[in-house]
């Protein structure tokens, strides 16, 4: 478990080919694309765990937990 | 960074629910328009419907209830402070509006026969339709969009409407939450559909964003039309939820209600008739929590494997999908344990309450070529559907405008007032951090606005508010995502002043929990069977009484308290506060 709520599994993450989807969809705008690696990342812990970024994500590497202080 | 403008001829500032159907509608109206959708965040995913909804709370489909039974339902429910006439404009397009959604692709339950599945949840008539699979609603409304050819920009945040010399609309600003960028967007008319204040109250959690609401609706259109000059209306009678604890999402008795679930407290025991929400509902959810039965649970444990993999099939994919996890994470299953609820924080929305700004059946504001639809227009208890409904009036009456309407010139003071504002915090490098001036601010209003509300909390509350006023001057953001962020804390404390002023106007008690005076104890309909009004008047907020319109449905006797009788128990009467009766109108 990381210390944000949302995980993205960086073997799936295919931003590095121009995928932006979670980051686009993001209602809190708190994802971003970590331009050196290619991967998408929680930026910003500002989370309504709606899901929108796991739903959308072709390839399935996003996961969101409950923020821990809700859990 | 830089600063653009642009001219349309009809904004709309929220891509939601009522934000989408007022621009297709104005557009459909007349194609001629301009018509251009202004989004904080990305239409494609925005709003309380982000997910998609569990159903629509406020139907009235022929043969099940009529526009005037709503009608009644909502002026009992909501203490007879209603204007009739704006929940009617809802009631009467309802049923099309049903109708138009469903020919769109939007999916409602239905029975064998093909006629729609309604079931019972208010205290008198019928007005619930699932939506089991309501989770393509965005995507519907998203191709409806595109369809019609609507501009729409994304990641833009609206802070102040542009006012022409005669207080007339002349636009708005907004700025980029990934540039910095400032936007002038000039047009003939705007609606405002930015959605609740959700970002009003902590939640117990202490998660910032653990709301109920969306929290991206953090109150900034109530503090736009405030500082317009527009009406807002029954600030003081408050959004409180009964939810899931911790988790903060609806409980969703209206889905389990139906299948056999309730309401009990930890005894197992119903308490309360009827599970709509209501302030009366939520004053008896208060006495159950705070009384030696609380907690408060959702009880599902005694219903057949068969509803409970229904029940869970419906509730952990559409509207909060991620709820599922959340009782996985507790090791709580339905079939065994039921579910610990609590009250939430305080919100201002219309759409749940009655706080909003005064509209009329046009969805007019007070201020001219300026309309509201949505959870923060004032049309009690509208929900989705009435988000849907007033968006297609707003969008009609503003088309309708254009055609009169000059383009009004802009005022370059406001313009340069504003961007200083707006780009204030990026410059000053060591400042207070916006999320720890958002903390101070929302626990304060928990502390107290939280009702049982209490005259001299209150005033303290005010006095902090405005010390937080300072602070205001004090925020830096060190980019333009931290800017959004401080650009919110200005409106959220807007609105708590508005919640403390307009509490503390209303010197009687109404609406159960929801504006519930422990030094005035007693609803009292002599003095204050009025709406309160809130503006701004050179420069200072002002509360004023406006009288009701009146009734165009008449209320039966024995109907005007149902709703304060909700409490099943034989206790019910030395537990309840004496409330009178409606005064006949
Ligand atoms: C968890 C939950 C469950 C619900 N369940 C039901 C249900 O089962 N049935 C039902 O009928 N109703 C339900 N409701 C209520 C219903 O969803 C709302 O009443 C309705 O969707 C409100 O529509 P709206 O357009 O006013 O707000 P929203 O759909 O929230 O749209 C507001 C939009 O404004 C944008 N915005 C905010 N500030 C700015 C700004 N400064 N600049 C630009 N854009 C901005 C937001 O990003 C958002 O897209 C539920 C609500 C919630 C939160
Ligand atoms: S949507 Fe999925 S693949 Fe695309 S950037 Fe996000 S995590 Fe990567
Ligand atoms: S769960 Fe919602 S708020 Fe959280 S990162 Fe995903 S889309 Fe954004």
């Amino acid at each position: 478990m990381t210390s944000v709520p949302v995980r993205v599994n960086e073997d799936l993450c295919i931003a590095e080919k121009g995928c932006t989807v979670c980051v686009d969809v993001c209602p809190l705008d708190v994802l971003a694309i970590d331009i050196v690696k290619g991967k998408a990342f929680m930026k910003f812990d500002e989370c309504w765990y709606c899901m929108p970024c796991e739903k959308d994500c072709p390839t399935g590497a996003v996961t969101v937990d409950i923020p821990y202080l809700l859990r | 960074m830089q600063t653009q403008t642009q001219t349309v001829d009809v904004l709309v500032i929220g891509g939601g629910t009522a934000g989408p159907m007022a621009a297709v509608k104005a557009k459909e109206a007349n194609p001629a328009l301009k018509v251009l959708l202004l989004e904080k965040a990305n239409v494609k995913r925005s709003g309380a419907i982000s997910m998609g909804m569990d159903g629509l709370n406020n139907a009235i489909v022929p043969g099940h209830a009529t526009p005037e039974q709503y009608v009644k339902e909502i002026t009992i429910a909501n203490d007879g402070i209603v204007n009739q006439k704006t929940v009617m404009a809802y009631a009467e397009n309802s049923f099309a509006m049903i109708e138009e959604l469903d020919r769109w692709g939007v999916k409602f339950e239905k029975d064998e026969t093909g006629d729609y599945a309604m079931r019972k949840v208010h205290h008198m008539g019928t007005y619930v339709l699932p939506m089991p699979e309501g989770h393509d609603i965005k995507k519907v409304l998203y191709r409806r969009l595109k369809r019609a050819r609507i501009e729409i920009t994304n990641r833009l945040v609206a802070t102040r409407l542009l006012l022409a010399e005669d207080g007339s609309i002349a636009g708005a600003m907004a700025f980029d939450c990934r540039s910095g960028d400032f936007h002038i967007i000039r047009a003939k008319a705007v609606i405002l559909a930015t959605g609740a204040a959700g970002r009003l109250g902590l939640p117990s959690s202490g998660y910032l964003f653990g709301t109920y609401e969306n929290p991206t609706n953090a109150g900034d259109g109530y503090s736009m039309a405030y500082h317009a000059g527009a009406e807002l209306s029954g600030i003081e009678c408050f959004q409180i939820n009964p939810l899931i604890k911790d988790y903060n999402g609806p409980a969703c008795a209206y889905v389990t209600g139906p299948l056999g679930g309730y309401t009990a407290n930890n005894k197992g025991e119903r308490f309360i008739e009827c599970d709509y929400w209501s302030g009366q509902m939520m004053m008896e959810f208060y006495r159950e929590l705070e009384g030696g039965n609380g907690p408060v649970f959702l009880k599902l444990d005694h219903l057949a494997e068969e509803t409970i993999q229904n029940i869970e099939t419906i509730l952990h994919s559409n509207e909060r999908p991620s709820r599922g996890r959340f009782h996985e994470g507790r090791g709580t299953d339905y079939r065994e344990q039921m579910v610990e609820m609590h009250i939430s924080e305080i919100g201002l929305c219309s759409g749940h309450s009655a706080s909003g700004v005064w509209v009329n059946e046009f969805a007019e504001t007070t201020v001219k070529g300026l309309y509201a639809a949505g959870d923060l227009a004032c049309v009690p208890h509208n929900y989705m559907l009435g988000a849907f409904v007033y968006g297609k009036i707003a969008g009609e009456s503003a088309a309708a405008y254009c055609a009169q309407a000059p383009l009004a010139e802009v005022d370059e003071i406001q313009i340069a007032t504003e961007r200083e504002r707006v780009w204030a915090p990026l410059s000053r490098p060591d400042g207070l951090p916006p999320l720890q001036v958002e903390y101070k601010l929302r626990r304060m209003v928990n502390d107290y606005l939280q009702p049982p509300k209490v005259t001299r909390k209150m005033e303290i509350g005010l006095q902090r508010f405005e010390e937080i006023r300072h602070d205001l001057d004090r925020l830096s953001a060190s980019n333009p995502h931290e800017l959004m962020r401080a650009l919110e804390v200005h409106a959220i404390r807007d609105c708590a002043e508005m919640a403390a002023r307009a509490s503390l106007y209303r010197t009687e008690s109404r609406w159960g929990l929801y504006h519930n005076r422990v030094d005035y104890p007693a609803r009292n309909d002599e003095d204050w069977f009025v709406h309160v009004q809130l503006k701004k008047l050179n420069g200072e907020m002002h509360c004023f009484k406006r009288p009701i319109e009146p009734y165009i449905i008449e209320l039966d006797e024995q109907e005007k308290t149902a709703y304060q009788k909700l409490r099943i128990s034989k206790d019910a009467l030395s537990n309840a506060r004496e409330q009178d009766t409606l005064t006949s109108v």
